[in-house]
């Protein structure tokens, strides 16, 4: 079975995604990005993974109790993705908006590989999730995010660590094997998937300037609110 | 290894045979297939098999959300065909798998099948279905209780004093009158059995006779699994 990327949406708003390792810095430019988009006047909406109710405190407990395979722990995250694309990616899209989304399919296709799910497989659960307009993939070595994982002192989780996967006994090992195989199939999706690849070791203005220059075009012929919602 | 499953690598599967049977009644509510799977079950005992039952919709991890979802939580198909995959799956790693492994018999009152035409029913593809339950260990038989819609009715009036909201298809708002919605919703259900019976290959057992009838044919089925040979048939398997 061959790893098919979905077609485009063709609605009238864009899809702006940014995808990344923990700790790449994607969140802190999806915000500053947010922000600029709702200066010029257009209509924003912000959305990010695991946002969504309806599943996460199973996940949670199927995670706390050590419950969920690779493949449980797929298609829960899947039922998630799902309830969130439905709830709050495809309306505002519909509408016109400009969504900008902090993790999307891809976050779903680099973890299920790493555990061993098979990748087409995956791809076709998600077959629901339109191509977006733009991916912006925040590439980093995983010392760098490590680094400021440890530099935050922001707890280590379980599943971030990949410890399910017995890659390591030794928490902070174990991360960087599991976290090194996202990013090998990170890297290997940007040419699947047609990914923006952002440098995520510059500094934090230096990157934002680059992805304003970059939606310039795509943001040529795209409507502010003001021209939504009043004529002339 | 996929060729124990659907296509799918199932990761996690493990590496010695499964040696056990896995046997699947599938069948509409009505069909007598709780009736069936009891008797089955029952006669698997005495010719000295161990016999593992599951059926849908048990596990512990999240029938909670289903239910949940049931009470007028609505969520859109695609999402709660995917909830229901992953309680499937929760079901097969955690159950069929390892008592197949240990040689048991596993008799599973409905599998894949009931949820692929349940999503499809609902707005999913046939091949997304499909393709959703890739990962599903294929069985060594599946029997299909086949009856018809009128037979399915009064048995479930029977059953249920009424008609089941879920079973009669009522959230897809077909009909607003329940009667109708019955007949229009297993019709669509049956509609997707036909394609699987011959995609996956269903024994079609004709449902509309008595108990004991069908579990005698049945047992006809199920007996060259386990090396007997099978007695000729006396009648043909479907009679529509």
């Amino acid at each position: 079975m061959p790893e098919v990327p979905s077609p485009s949406h063709g609605f009238p708003g864009r899809l702006l995604v940014f995808e990344g390792l923990d700790g790449s810095g994607k969140s802190t430019q999806a915000a500053l990005l947010g922000k600029w988009l709702q200066s010029k006047g257009y209509r924003v909406f912000f959305t990010e993974w695991n946002s969504s109710e309806l599943v996460s405190s199973t996940i949670r407990r199927g995670k706390k109790k050590g419950l969920l395979t690779p493949t449980t722990f797929s298609l829960l995250h899947a039922v998630d993705f799902a309830d969130r694309f439905e709830r709050k990616i495809l309306p505002p899209l519909r509408a016109g908006y400009l969504v900008v989304c902090d993790r999307y399919a891809y976050t779903a296709f680099v973890r299920d590989a790493a555990r061993g799910c098979d990748p087409a497989w995956v791809r076709m659960i998600y077959s629901f999730a339109p191509r977006p307009d733009r991916v912006f993939y925040f590439r980093v070595p995983v010392a760098v995010t490590l680094k400021r994982k440890l530099a935050s002192r922001l707890k280590m989780n379980y599943y971030e660590a990949g410890m399910d996967l017995g890659l390591s006994d030794d928490l902070v090992e174990s991360y960087q094997r599991f976290q090194g195989r996202l990013k090998r199939e990170y890297d290997r999706l940007s040419t699947v998937d047609d990914f923006r690849v952002v440098d995520a070791t510059r500094p934090v203005e230096a990157i934002q300037a680059e992805l304003r220059a970059d939606l310039k075009p795509l943001l040529a012929k795209f409507p502010t609110g003001t021209r939504l919602m009043h004529d002339g | 290894m996929t060729d124990r499953t659907y296509g799918t690598r199932l990761p996690g599967m493990p590496e010695e045979d499964l040696i056990g049977k896995l046997i699947v009644v599938e069948g509409a509510d009505g069909s007598g297939r709780t009736t069936e799977v009891a008797l089955l079950r029952e006669w698997l005992e005495v010719e000295g098999h161990a016999v593992v039952d599951t059926g849908l919709r048990r596990s512990d991890l999240v029938s909670e959300e289903i239910d949940r979802a049931k009470q007028g939580h609505t969520l859109a198909s695609t999402t709660m065909a995917l909830l229901y995959a992953a309680d499937f799956a929760d079901q097969l790693e955690n159950k069929i798998i390892p008592a197949l492994a240990a040689g048991s018999t596993v008799l599973a009152d409905r599998y894949i099948y009931t949820l692929m035409a349940r999503a499809i029913a609902r707005g999913a593809s046939r091949e997304y279905a499909r393709q959703l339950y890739g990962f599903a260990v294929r069985p060594d038989l599946v029997i299909f209780l086949d009856a018809r819609p009128e037979i399915l009715l009064h048995r479930s009036i029977g059953k249920y004093g009424s008609l089941d909201y879920w079973e009669s298809g009522m959230d897809l708002c077909l009909s607003r009158d329940l009667f109708e919605s019955f007949f229009l919703y297993q019709a669509l259900l049956s509609k997707e059995f036909d394609w699987m019976v011959h995609e996956y290959g269903f024994q079609n057992v004709d449902a509309n006779r008595m108990p004991e009838q069908v579990h005698a044919d049945v047992q006809r089925r199920v007996a060259p699994l386990y090396g007997a040979r099978p007695a000729p048939p006396r009648r043909s398997p479907r009679t529509t």
